[in-house]
């Protein structure tokens, strides 16, 4: 009895102070530094302003901000509409097709995205090998300019994100039992009925997990814009490392992050609720 | 069903099975698990399609027609409630998918609900209903749509046994009252016989037998039908003379006895005689020996089952006989003590008997 306490202490101490050393401090330090000014020599001075906040609301600012939130949205509308099927597939198709695809959404998470980032710039490149392929088809002249373009990024933070989506989506989908679907049929939908009235419905709960989790980190994914997108195309990652790093302003930089994490909690409240709501209909 | 072939992958499920199927009967389909009785169901509603042969309702061939454009209706076995949807709405599916005006849907579903006795429970979720109102609320959504036949797969098999047996009386009178086509599947042969207008026995893909639970239950045409649909005794018997058309002489057990058949038998055939536990009667044993047409044994089990006594007796050969027998008030002796030293014999000619065909086949 008394090991069990004493093991259970050392485990819930030993994880609590590793998430209070290495995530509540620095959240607080963040949030902290929002709140300071700026000094050139020592990064922040020890008074208290909310100019960091008040300058956010510039209409250059609010642009990046809701141009990178365009991006996301696009980013996430494609992956859905691109997971959604596969994920569909991977669930219905045989076992032994499953597991390979399965596979091949798993490989790439052994590789690290930055590296893959990389991969897919010289795929891209004026001198790529999509350029060249296609010039060699014939199908165009000219190399096209495809690297630094809105495209470019977008399409990286798909390549990055999809398996995001796919795997919530393909845990919902492969726990509906088949025989919903029979009865959906044997009682005169047709396939587009039957996968408006049914599977989306009961699937929704993994719509909304995977287009969070591939939305969120679409926001902040600094290097896909900086390798793909030429800077050109600022998500808020962007910018908030540009705050830190270059302009050396870690108060606005902060106060970046602050409204982010916020924005991002309230995106994950919104979820909850949703989720209550539809487990309410489908459980409680 | 006109010589339907069905295989999955490379293991064939229906060996060439035809079955005619009439309007308006409770027909249920008997077999032991993997048998293929669901299979026809699926073919019967399209959710597969036949290998070979055809199928038609009502003299039209449907091979071709999607599940949603055929007259059928199937209860399934998990029910397959939507459980994103209240009963009222599960209903209303079927309705619905057939553009039916939603004061016509509101009338048809609710009467329905009312049917199966769920209208206060319209708007509950399916998991807030309890196995046997989920398994009316599947009732009632096959039901709603008129189908020209219903197909109802193991739909009982979830159900405790109270609610099965008052679930199957409400099934039977359901049928009566709507004139629906019911094609029931189950390897209960309790529910089989007692739903039924007719039993199909099946095994392995094919059908053994078709007939009423009357026919099924006293004249199986093989010992596989004898021994599925309910308790069987069966003796070892030799033909051993053909007394004439009608009559026929053999030892059945080593006991002579005489039977009306007017099968074909020959002398030195092997046969088998099937008794149901309640054609046998248990007498006392005088003087030690049994009289003509009686085998001799010994009780090693009595079961009090209420109405009726049932006893297990070994006869002298080590052979294990069954018997049921109602209670005679009037009968002081009609008790008998484990290990007592009884006769057996049976009511003439509710005997059926069949050639042996585990011997042919060695």
């Amino acid at each position: 009895m008394k090991k069990q306490n004493l093991f259970k202490t050392l485990t819930i101490g030993l994880t609590g102070a590793w998430l209070g050393v290495f995530v509540f401090l620095p959240t607080m330090m963040i949030l902290i530094a929002s709140f300071l000014e700026r000094d050139e020599t020592d990064f922040v001075r020890m008074s208290f302003s909310a100019t960091s906040y008040a300058r956010l609301i510039d209409p250059v600012y609010l642009n990046v901000f809701s141009h990178s939130l365009f991006m996301a949205l696009v980013a996430t509308v494609i992956c859905l509409f691109l997971g959604y099927p596969f994920a569909y597939l991977m669930a219905r198709t045989r076992p032994g097709l499953r597991h390979f695809l399965l596979l091949l959404v798993i490989i790439p998470f052994w590789t690290n995205s930055l590296i893959r980032t990389y991969a897919i710039r010289t795929l891209l490149a004026a001198n790529g090998i999509v350029n060249q392929v296609l010039i060699h088809l014939k199908v165009i002249d000219a190399p096209l300019q495809i690297l630094f373009t809105g495209g470019a990024v977008t399409a990286g933070l798909v390549y990055i994100l999809f398996p995001f989506m796919v795997l919530p989506l393909f845990a919902v989908i492969e726990k509906i039992d088949v025989s919903l679907f029979e009865a959906a049929s044997d009682l005169g939908a047709g396939r587009l009925q039957a996968f408006v009235r049914i599977t989306v419905p009961l699937t929704m709960p993994g719509i909304i997990a995977g287009s969070l989790m591939v939305f969120l980190p679409a926001l902040g994914m600094f290097y896909v814009s900086d390798l793909l997108g030429g800077a050109k195309d600022l998500l808020v990652g962007n910018f908030i490392r540009n705050q830190f790093l270059d302009a050396r302003d870690w108060p606005f930089g902060a106060a970046a992050s602050v409204a982010m994490m916020i924005l991002m909690a309230l995106m994950m409240v919104a979820y909850f609720i949703s989720i209550r709501k539809i487990g309410k209909e489908q459980i409680g | 069903m006109k010589n339907v072939v069905k295989r999955f992958g490379d293991k064939l499920v229906l060996h060439g099975l035809s079955l005619e199927i009439y309007n308006g009967e409770f027909l249920t389909l008997l077999g032991p698990s993997g048998c293929g009785k669901t299979t026809i169901l699926r073919l019967l509603a399209g959710f597969e399609d036949p290998d070979d042969g055809e199928i038609s309702i009502d003299g039209r061939s449907v091979k071709k027609l999607p599940p949603n454009q055929r007259h059928v209706n199937m209860v399934f076995q998990s029910f397959a409630l939507f459980p994103h949807m209240t009963a009222f709405n599960n209903v209303a599916f079927g309705l619905k998918m057939k553009k039916t005006p939603s004061d016509q849907i509101r009338e048809q579903v609710m009467a329905a609900l009312r049917m199966v006795r769920l209208e206060d429970l319209a708007e509950r979720k399916p998991h807030q209903l309890s196995g046997g109102q989920q398994q009316r609320v599947a009732l009632a959504r096959a039901v709603v749509n008129r189908p020209k036949v219903l197909l109802l797969d193991e739909c009982l098999n979830a159900l405790d046994y109270k609610l099965r047996k008052d679930m199957e009386v409400e099934l039977k009178q359901l049928q009566r009252r709507l004139g629906i086509t019911f094609i029931f599947v189950t390897h209960d042969q309790e529910e089989a016989l007692s739903m039924s207008d007719r039993v199909v026995v099946m095994r392995e893909g094919a059908i053994e037998q078709v007939g009423t639970p009357r026919q099924v239950y006293e004249t199986p045409i093989n010992l596989y039908v004898a021994r599925f649909v309910g308790e069987i005794n069966i003796f070892d018997g030799i033909v051993t003379r053909r007394v004439d058309a009608a009559n026929l002489a053999a030892t059945v057990e080593g006991m002579p006895c005489a039977f009306k058949t007017d099968k074909s038998f020959n002398p030195g055939d092997r046969i088998k005689v099937l008794l149901r536990p309640e054609d046998l009667r248990i007498t006392e044993l005088k003087n030690g020996k049994p009289a003509n047409g009686r085998l001799a044994g010994q009780v090693i089990e009595r079961n009090y089952k209420g109405m009726t006594l049932d006893s297990v007796i070994i006869l002298e050969n080590g052979k294990k006989v069954q018997a049921s027998e109602f209670f005679d008030e009037e009968d002081p002796s009609f008790d008998y003590a484990i290990g007592e030293r009884v006769a057996v014999e049976w009511v003439p000619n509710w005997e059926v008997i069949l050639p042996d065909e585990e011997a042919k086949s060695l």
